[in-house]
């Protein structure tokens, strides 16, 4: 019986996907299955729906839902400086080899509500490379992407934000660049100034060119392998000749097809470096 | 009777954890074959030991997991701090990084719900020493599943909330103290 009944749920996922890639072209039908199906148990929970079924309805006839049930699928959970290991060997070992470069492109790819972007922004502009530097920063949860474009988080996140920016190896203080108000810091607008926001999929969108450093955390683990592998490939693409990408502190190319398309550059922190061509 | 091998055995610890592993990992032999994976609760700012901790002390292979680790047999996989960590359906380990659940990431219950997804019936999922609830919700899910559902006896536990909690979820779980636990593994083998 209990057999049958989780079947039940499984075809239902499907489904679900199915509609909102063929509706909306949202195409989620190769995320890791274990979290898809317990953020489709809360979003059914939360939003009061009796079955997956029920939810897939309701998606399909009324497009506002359709935001909501992002919101569901696609985790934004960030931070500044996340990993300040990470943000410290990005400064003192990948660095180095970008001064060497006339003109920089950065992307940021699943970059949620920006914090990433203006971790990497602060950093460049304390080693002095923000001017000759592009920054790409996409996700595809639009919502995601306003927000990273406003620049404005909760105080209350700010003494989290600054700890990790000094330990990642900071050279000035993090209130340099906000002002604060009403329980929320804004970013100071010239930090995004040569930085272009926009929507864009690992899973359904090409290549972005030439890229030197592409950052790309905790975006991949919500992918199943095969789809991993496409990610990891359209950044091999992607990637200059020697260019750098970085990924998540428990991900990893071990498992990847692309493996030997990049060598460990800084194994502890997760920076690899574009081999070959 | 030998009751037959589950395809793996999934494991939750919070408060007194260290000791309560130090009891059943060690005793495993080298090539005991159900793949064994843990959950157990740590401030997320620290770089976890544990891993490290067991390697030196077990005959199994230990692993802190990556994401989309290969399930291996004769292994135990800790979660990483502060990331879910989640059974899939392709002989793999996941990890997600979603809220914290019942203020705990990594979550028992992510683990032993995604266990109970995979493996049904073909899973044994053990709930030892812990000071809250996390755990219990999941291993109900083992048990509505099938599978086999093991709690530590809260007598011998070092903070009993855990187990507790887990008893009241899942009556019929077996209740066993740590050794039990031990030779109730030792012989699936
Ligand atoms: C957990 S956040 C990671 C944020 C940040 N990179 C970090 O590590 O803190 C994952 C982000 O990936 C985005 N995402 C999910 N699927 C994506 C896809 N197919 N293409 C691009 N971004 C995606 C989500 O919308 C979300 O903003």
């Amino acid at each position: 019986m209990i057999e049958t009944f989780e079947k039940v749920e499984d075809i239902e996922i499907r489904l679900l996907l199915e509609a909102l890639y063929v509706r909306y072209h949202y195409d989620f039908r190769n995320y890791a299955m274990g979290s898809i199906k317990r953020r489709l148990r809360q979003a059914c929970e939360q939003m009061g729906f009796a079955t997956i079924s029920a939810l897939q309805e309701k998606v399909l006839h009324d497009e506002t839902m359709l935001p909501r049930l992002l919101g569901y699928l696609t985790v934004q959970v960030s931070e500044m400086f996340r990993d300040p290991s990470y943000f410290r060997a990005i400064r003192e070992k990948v660095v180095p080899h970008l001064k060497t470069y006339s003109s920089l492109k950065i992307w940021i790819a699943g970059c949620s509500c920006g914090e990433e972007v203006y971790s990497l922004a602060i950093l460049f502009r304390e080693e002095g490379l923000e001017d000759r530097t592009i920054f790409y920063a996409t996700d595809i949860n639009q919502q995601a992407l306003q927000a990273a474009e406003a620049g404005v988080y909760d105080l209350d996140r700010i003494r989290l934000f600054t700890e990790n920016h000094r330990k990642s190896g900071g050279k000035s203080s993090l209130s340099d660049y906000y002002n604060a108000g009403y329980g929320r810091v804004s970013f100071d607008r010239s930090l995004r100034e040569r930085v272009v926001f926009s929507d864009h999929s690992l899973v359904t969108d090409a290549v972005f060119g030439e890229m030197h450093l592409i950052s790309c955390r905790n975006v991949m683990i919500y992918f199943d392998r095969p789809l991993q592998d496409r990610a990891v490939g359209l950044f091999k693409d992607s990637l200059a000749r020697k260019g750098f990408l970085g990924i998540g502190a428990k991900e990893s190319l071990r498992f990847s097809e692309h493996a030997e398309g990049f060598k460990e550059f800084v194994r502890e922190d997760k920076i690899y470096q574009r081999v070959g061509i | 009777m030998t009751p037959s091998r589950p395809e793996a055995i999934v494991i939750g610890a919070s408060a007194g954890a260290l000791e309560a592993l130090s009891v059943i990992l060690p005793s495993l032999p080298a090539d005991f074959r159900a793949p064994i994976i843990v959950v157990v609760h740590i401030p997320p700012d620290k770089k976890s030991v544990l891993a490290e901790l067991f390697r030196a002390r077990c005959r199994i292979q230990v692993i802190e997991v990556e994401d989309k680790e290969p399930l291996k047999p004769a292994t135990a996989y800790f979660a990483p701090p502060d990331y879910h960590l989640l059974v899939e359906d392709t002989g793999t380990l996941g990890l997600t990084y979603e809220e914290p659940v019942l203020f705990s990431r990594p979550s028992i219950d992510v683990l032993f719900e995604s266990a109970a997804d995979v493996y049904g019936s073909e899973v044994a999922a053990i709930l030892l020493t812990g000071a809250n609830e996390d755990g219990a919700r999941g291993l109900a899910a083992v048990a509505k599943a099938g599978g086999r559902v093991i709690v530590q006896d809260p007598e011998t536990a070092f903070a009993a909330a855990m187990p507790e909690a887990g008893l009241k979820f899942c009556p019929n779980a077996e209740v066993l103290s740590l050794d039990g636990i031990s030779e109730y593994l030792r012989r699936f083998d």
